[in-house]
């Protein structure tokens, strides 16, 4: 089989990748890979940080902030996202933030999603559920527009509207 | 110090077959909850004083909690147990190999008085909050983990972010912070060769099957461990849920190959649990492995009713009770692996013909 990317070399690396429940495959020679950034096995490397790094764009993967000079560290605890990609640990709850884009589609790789649905702690997680609140609202007010139940969805409308200022 | 009992004793509540349901299969239900507290940094970057600090903290959320389980927890640091105290409580699944390394004095389990519920304190995460029940029993395990969650956020704020969840120092464990799994005991599939049929497309479903000791030790006395990868994304009722619909079919899969071991192949069936039996009573030097390997097929005799005189409860407990941290344990005295494996064999008779 030869690489989907090139259609020349053999491939090597057989990615697949679940997100939301959808399936998808993909055929690589070992240069696309390291090109497109997947996890790269070196049997040397292979241990359990390592392999967690990989799913962080770790250095198996290379490229990135490898070259840059100062790589963004958390204002909280001071680790950079260099020390996280080698120990496949975050060093502090703020980390989450401070890197949520680069964690963003390690999280989708690890887990096929990267938004959290389950429990909400109840001392303080009440934004989190005005927030949640929120997002079923408008789906019920799309609905509501698509059915042309526009009394509805002008109720629904309003209710948006008390709790967004309720977030603020 | 409070957990001595938990030291000394071979029994755990866990192993109590008799009070849980398809005990036949499997061993025992967990479910563990990772929870930080913001916005500590995790226990990897924590220094003594900031690591003692989350101790007190736990300890006076369980204390002030008002919830009577939580308050009968008892709280031990590493500092006050022995290496072999601290391999005792991981081979009774109380803790993991990981945390059984350290000899910090802020690192630590609160535990009760029978190893059902537990905190292990600043392993990977600042808490780990675990229930352990005998049988196949997740519902049960992630309503007691959860309850426990709600009395101590009472107390103490957990770090949560309304996209990612809960937050923990590996991002594998992020979102419910939850992994729930059961142990079970599959002799009839191992010996049709049906497990890795089943196990080779379980990650698509977003599980994993690991060994007696969790993350990367290996499969013996055909016990495996199933549990739930994803942790983001699931709700914790979906995760347990999943995790049921799997471990339930695994469950009538493994009692079908049984039954048709019994009738189909009656004799060897017999010979097989009947050698176990004459080398378990009769053995005078015996492995951790060899042994385990014996005390499956025997349990596979109790479970099968071939055997009648020996309680599932004794093999959960000689599952544990013939480690090697137990076993000198029960000696008082430090052995090598020889004099092990001598004591190995003492223990199983004691334990097995036990009135």
């Amino acid at each position: 089989m030869n690489c989907d990317e090139c259609k020349q070399n053999p491939a090597t690396v057989h990615l697949t990748e679940m997100y939301n429940g959808n399936k998808s495959e993909m055929h690589l020679c070992a240069s696309c890979a390291a090109k497109k950034g997947a996890l790269m096995f070196d049997p040397n490397q292979f241990n359990l940080p390592n392999l967690l790094g990989g799913f962080l764009g770790g250095p198996q993967t290379v490229q990135g902030f490898a070259n840059s000079v100062a790589p963004p560290v958390c204002k909280n605890c001071g680790v950079n996202f260099l020390d996280i990609r080698n120990t496949g640990k975050l060093g502090c709850p703020v980390c989450y933030q401070a890197f949520s884009e680069e964690l963003e589609s390690s999280l989708k790789r690890i887990h096929g999603n990267s938004q959290h649905t389950g429990k909400i702690p109840l001392r303080s997680g009440e934004k989190t559920r005005v927030k949640r609140q929120l997002e079923d609202l408008k789906e019920q007010l799309q609905a509501s527009i698509v059915n042309e139940d526009y009394e509805k969805a002008a109720e629904i409308r309003d209710m948006i509207i008390d709790l967004e200022k309720k977030l603020d | 110090m409070g957990i001595d009992h938990l030291l000394y004793s071979t029994h755990v509540g866990w192993m109590d077959s008799k009070a849980g349901t398809d005990t036949d299969v499997v061993i025992s239900s967990r479910v563990r909850l990772a929870r930080n507290i913001d916005p500590v940094p995790f226990p990897h970057l924590l220094d003594e004083q900031s690591g003692k600090e989350v101790v007190a903290m736990v300890r006076k959320a369980c204390a002030e909690s008002g919830y009577e389980p939580l308050q009968a927890l008892q709280a031990v640091t590493f500092d006050q147990l022995s290496e072999l105290d601290r391999l005792i409580l991981m081979e009774k699944h109380l803790i993991s190999p990981q945390h059984a390394h350290f000899s910090s004095d802020y690192r630590g389990l609160m535990v009760d008085s029978d190893g059902t519920r537990s905190i292990m304190i600043n392993e990977e995460d600042h808490l780990r909050i675990q229930g352990l029940f005998p049988g196949f029993a997740l519902d049960e395990c992630n309503r007691q983990v959860q309850l426990m969650d709600d009395a101590l956020e009472k107390h103490l704020t957990w770090a949560f972010d309304s996209q990612r969840g809960y937050l923990t120092a590996c991002p594998t464990n992020v979102g419910t912070g939850m992994r729930a799994s059961v142990m079970l005991h599959l002799p009839g599939m191992a010996m049709t060769a049906q497990i890795n049929r089943i196990f080779h497309n379980i990650g698509q479903l977003g599980m994993t099957v690991r060994g007696l000791y969790g993350e990367g030790t290996e499969i013996l006395g055909n016990l495996y461990q199933l549990s739930n990868q994803v942790t983001l994304g699931l709700s914790e009722e979906e995760i347990c849920h999943n995790l049921s619909l799997v471990a339930r079919q695994i469950i009538e899969q493994e009692r079908m190959v049984r039954e048709s071991l019994k009738t189909g192949m009656a004799y060897q069936l017999r010979d097989k649990i009947g050698r176990a039996y004459g080398i378990l009573s009769h053995v005078g030097i015996i492995s951790s492995n060899e042994a385990l390997t014996l005390l499956s097929d025997l349990r596979l005799g109790v479970d099968l009713g071939l055997i009648t005189h020996i309680q599932p409860t004794a093999i959960n407990e000689l599952i544990v009770a013939i480690r090697p941290a137990h076993l000198q344990k029960r000696a008082g005295q430090d052995m090598d692996a020889f004099q092990r494996d001598i004591r190995r064999a003492e223990v199983i008779r004691e334990i097995l013909f036990r009135k």
